[in-house]
């Protein structure tokens, strides 16, 4: 059954950061895009490498032979071996969507008085009810 | 393809590659100067002030730059100290050697610039120089590696020296050979050196990459990397037609070729289509035997970067048809296309194959142990 | 198969056949006033532009029951008839003719060649024989010289698609040879990319060999090069009506091929963002491959097994290859052909791709 893990305080993960944790025995990258969160477990479904801790990049996008342009600056995650794109928001790889992901979770940001009724799980953290926290389900 | 199965796979390896032979390992310097110790003052000086002469256009540096920095290394495999990936003998240990308890690594340095420099001169000192860097501070202080002997393919009286002083040394495994000469290998002028391999025991290793100056495809240099990297199957299958056609192999019986990442699935309809032409032209290649069977005999292959069938088990049938004990992992750390012995095959092998195709091969074309 | 099965599947379509100009001569009345003087002032008219790539004697070019009396294989229309369009109850045939036209180093006299062997086809072969069909030859180094000859030749519905070595002076998808494919996308016209070379390059970059046979094997290598440069440089994406034809390419070197081109483009798909489909699923689409030769295995179970990795039907197109020496007797289709892919291949493949077939 899935549960509830409070992995992070929010703003120690600035928009464009990233922090690898370790949940339920799992190393999983927790990402900020503009103020959204977003979890990937830090393995590449390709070959095993550690995923999350590549390039983070933008998507390239062209029109044609020749055309060159960037989109969502800082949403795609590039594996440190074999150069495989992944969206961050949603683990799938650029080239094969369908066929291939990194396996994501739900993350939600809570005020730390919310989740001081529980039921969640903080491994490492100790939670102040002033703050907001980064939750990952899995 | 399937992303359940992968993820599966990824979370359950198997374990049969634990323990095994590495067959391309690249170690890396931290400076040019690390080679000075093993240099006269004559090619310090020439080194210092002109350096690498090889036929393109850049001092340094590809035509072709690669994807990732360093020229396509992987981005993990940077030591805090700021050196190169692969000049740091505890990093390779640590990513590699101990993490998969490696029996032993086969060295392959693409560094020095021997085999391709226009001074030969300079190119044959540079090829002791490597030689003598890759004992000192790899081998030695790490048995489990051996060293590939350079040498410079244009300068044959160098060449044959080199291959004959490192004879019998157990940290030479074998002679590494560029495989885009000025010429196809097996061409007559390359016939003495060939036969001095064999006679000193040694496979010839032929690793891809650098250029000879031709270009990269029969139909010239392409734009992109994205057609550089798999034209070095090209150069291979030249390679292999060459050997083969020339008749090498009647005039050297011992020669042993490994083709190092060069990947291998191109390897079947190659002896394909040498066996069809040949039908046709024998009057002209006068061999002994059929092209394949050549090719059975004399060629190994190693692994990475491993082709990846669009039907996982279609990888079967290939090594079916080159034959597994001709067939060697290899990982070709720390560059980015390097393959993990845990998720390369995506599909399981038979047990006997695995340990044929992980350790035994290698261990017995190497004589290790 | 027996030539009776193939009169039964209703008359296939032969997607390569070799006719040969007899000598230079032959092309001079179908040369313009300005060219046959500069031909005769120079002794052109005395050669035969032969390819180094296609011997004309090598056993490999010429299967010895279709040597001639008098010229050069090929060069005669009646024994072509008798050779290979009556024995096998051929529908239509497609005339591909290797010529050292598209070798030449000024781009002009390359084209001038051309345009004569063109002219020459038109009126000594498409006039005498209605099975036949044909590639207009292009000087494949001139994009621009190239289209021009496109355009002039278009006009002639006989003429089905164009011409070129694989292995030329740039690799095909470079841009500057883009108008090439401009003018045959708007005319309908697939490009055939017939294996040879005009050795402005070694097979490979590692050097020239001694042998034809080399060089014979390395045009397989060729095709994946050229394969992989349409790829790269976008072609396919620039022109998306536009299809290829891989003429005389072995065909079973190209699974493998594909499964290396996939694997670099999910790494390096980024240099050349306009690439943006699974490779291999490109050249399903648009790429073609004429069935002779056929580098086969030993076996024909693993025959069909290697053509099961091209993973379409649509792909193979019949090929007599006359008189190219690549089958004995009269079965020119290799055994093991998968008999889904055999059915498809011999008519349906072939009007699928050409879509000046169709209206035949």
């Amino acid at each position: 059954m899935a549960s509830r893990h409070v992995v992070a305080a929010a703003d120690e993960i600035p928009p464009g950061g990233r922090k690898i944790v370790t949940v339920r025995g799992r190393q999983i990258g927790v990402f900020n895009l503009g103020g959204e969160f977003f979890a990937l477990i830090n393995v590449c479904p390709h070959q095993g490498a550690k995923l999350c801790e590549g390039a983070i990049v933008s998507q390239l996008v062209s029109n044609g032979p020749g055309e060159y342009g960037l989109a969502r600056p800082g949403e795609i995650i590039r594996c440190p071996w074999h150069c495989w794109e992944f969206d961050i928001r949603t683990g799938q790889s650029w080239c094969e969507p369908d066929d291939v992901k990194a396996r994501s979770f739900n993350v939600t940001v809570e005020a730390g008085g919310t989740l001081a009724k529980g039921p969640f799980v903080a491994e490492t953290l100790s939670v102040s009810v002033e703050r907001q926290y980064v939750v990952v389900e899995m | 393809m399937n992303v359940t199965l992968r993820e599966t796979r990824i979370e359950k390896p198997a374990q049969q590659h634990l323990g095994f032979v590495d067959c391309d390992v690249h170690p890396f310097f931290r400076t040019p100067a690390d080679f000075d110790p093993f240099l006269s003052a004559r090619w310090r000086e020439h080194r210092v002030t002109i350096g690498n002469r090889a036929r393109q256009p850049l001092a340094k540096g590809s035509l072709y730059p690669r994807m990732s920095p360093g020229n396509g290394m992987r981005m993990d495999a940077w030591p805090a100290d700021g050196g190169p990936p692969g000049s740091d003998l505890a990093m390779m240990r640590e990513q590699l050697l101990d993490l998969f308890d490696v029996r032993y690594g086969l060295l392959a340095p693409l560094v020095g610039g021997a085999a391709g420099d226009r001074n030969v001169d300079f190119g044959a000192a540079m090829a002791v120089a490597v030689n003598e860097w890759q004992c000192a501070v790899f081998c030695d202080p790490e048995p489990r590696l051996k060293a590939s002997v350079q040498i410079t393919l244009e300068h044959e009286d160098a060449a044959i020296a080199e291959i004959e002083r490192r004879a019998g040394d157990p940290r030479f495994a074998q002679v590494n050979i560029p495989p885009r000469g000025l010429e196809p290998l097996g061409r007559r002028r390359y016939r003495k050196i060939l036969a001095a391999c064999a006679a000193n025991g040694f496979p010839i290793s032929l690793h891809l990459g650098g250029t000879s100056g031709h270009a990269s495809t029969g139909s010239g240099w392409p734009s992109f990397y994205h057609e550089e990297h798999p034209s070095y199957v090209q150069s291979m299958q030249t390679l292999v037609t060459s050997l083969v056609c020339e008749g090498a192999f009647d005039e050297v019986p011992d020669l042993k070729v490994v083709m190092v990442e060069g990947g291998f699935a191109w390897l079947p309809a190659l002896a394909w289509r040498l066996d069809r032409t040949w039908k046709r032209l024998r009057a002209e290649v006068p061999l002994a035997k059929a092209p394949s069977e050549y090719v059975r005999e004399h060629f190994w292959v190693t692994t990475q970067p491993m082709e990846e069938p669009e039907r996982a088990e279609d990888m079967l049938r290939t090594i079916e048809w080159i034959g597994p004990e001709r067939v060697m992992f290899s990982t070709d750390y720390p560059h980015w296309d390097q393959d993990d012995p845990r998720y390369a095959f995506k599909v399981k092998l038979p047990e006997d194959w695995a340990r044929l195709i992980y350790r035994e091969n290698a261990l017995a074309l190497y004589r290790l142990d | 198969m027996s030539s009776t099965t193939l009169t039964a599947l209703g008359g296939a379509i032969d997607c390569d056949i070799h006719p040969a100009v007899p000598n230079a001569r032959a092309l001079l009345p179908h040369m313009d006033e300005y060219w046959r003087e500069h031909m005769l002032r120079r002794g052109l008219e005395r050669e035969n532009f032969d390819l180094s790539a296609y011997p004309v004697n090598a056993p490999i070019n010429v299967r010895p029951d279709w040597k001639l009396e008098k010229g050069p294989p090929g060069s005669s229309l009646a024994d072509m008839q008798a050779h290979v369009l009556e024995p096998m109850g051929t529908g239509l045939a497609i005339c591909n003719v290797l010529h050292g036209a598209q070798a030449m180093m000024s781009e002009d006299l390359s084209a001038a060649l051309c345009r004569g062997v063109n002219n020459w086809l038109a009126a000594e072969w498409l006039d005498r024989d209605p099975r036949l069909r044909a590639s207009i030859l292009v000087p494949q180094h001139s994009g621009e010289l190239a289209a021009e000859e496109i355009e002039r030749m278009a006009g002639d519905r006989r003429f089905v698609q164009v011409l070129m070595l694989a292995m030329a002076e740039l690799p095909p998808g470079r841009r500057q040879l883009w108008p090439i494919y401009r003018a045959a996308e708007k005319h309908g016209l697939p490009i055939g990319l017939h294996a040879g070379s005009t050795f402005r390059h070694p097979p490979s970059a590692g050097g020239w060999g001694s042998t034809l046979m080399e060089d014979y094997v390395s045009y397989a290598q060729g095709f994946a090069a050229a394969l992989n440069s349409l790829l790269a440089e976008g072609v396919f994406q620039k022109f998306p009506d536009l299809k290829v034809v891989l003429i005389e390419s072995g065909v079973t070197w190209l699974p493998a091929s594909m499964w290396r081109i996939n694997k670099t483009w999910r790494g390096v798909r980024s240099e050349v963002p306009w690439l943006n489909k699974l490779p291999a699923d490109i050249i399903r689409a648009r790429v073609r491959l004429t069935a002779q030769p056929l580098d086969a295995p030993a076996d024909s179970a693993g025959l069909g097994m290697v053509l099961e990795q091209l993973g379409s039907e649509d792909m193979l197109l019949f090929a007599s290859d006359y008189p190219h020496w690549q089958y004995d007797g009269a079965d020119a289709v290799p055994a093991g052909i998968p008999a889904g892919m055999l059915q498809k291949m011999m008519v349906e493949n072939a009007r699928a791709t050409y879509p000046r077939l169709k209206a035949a």
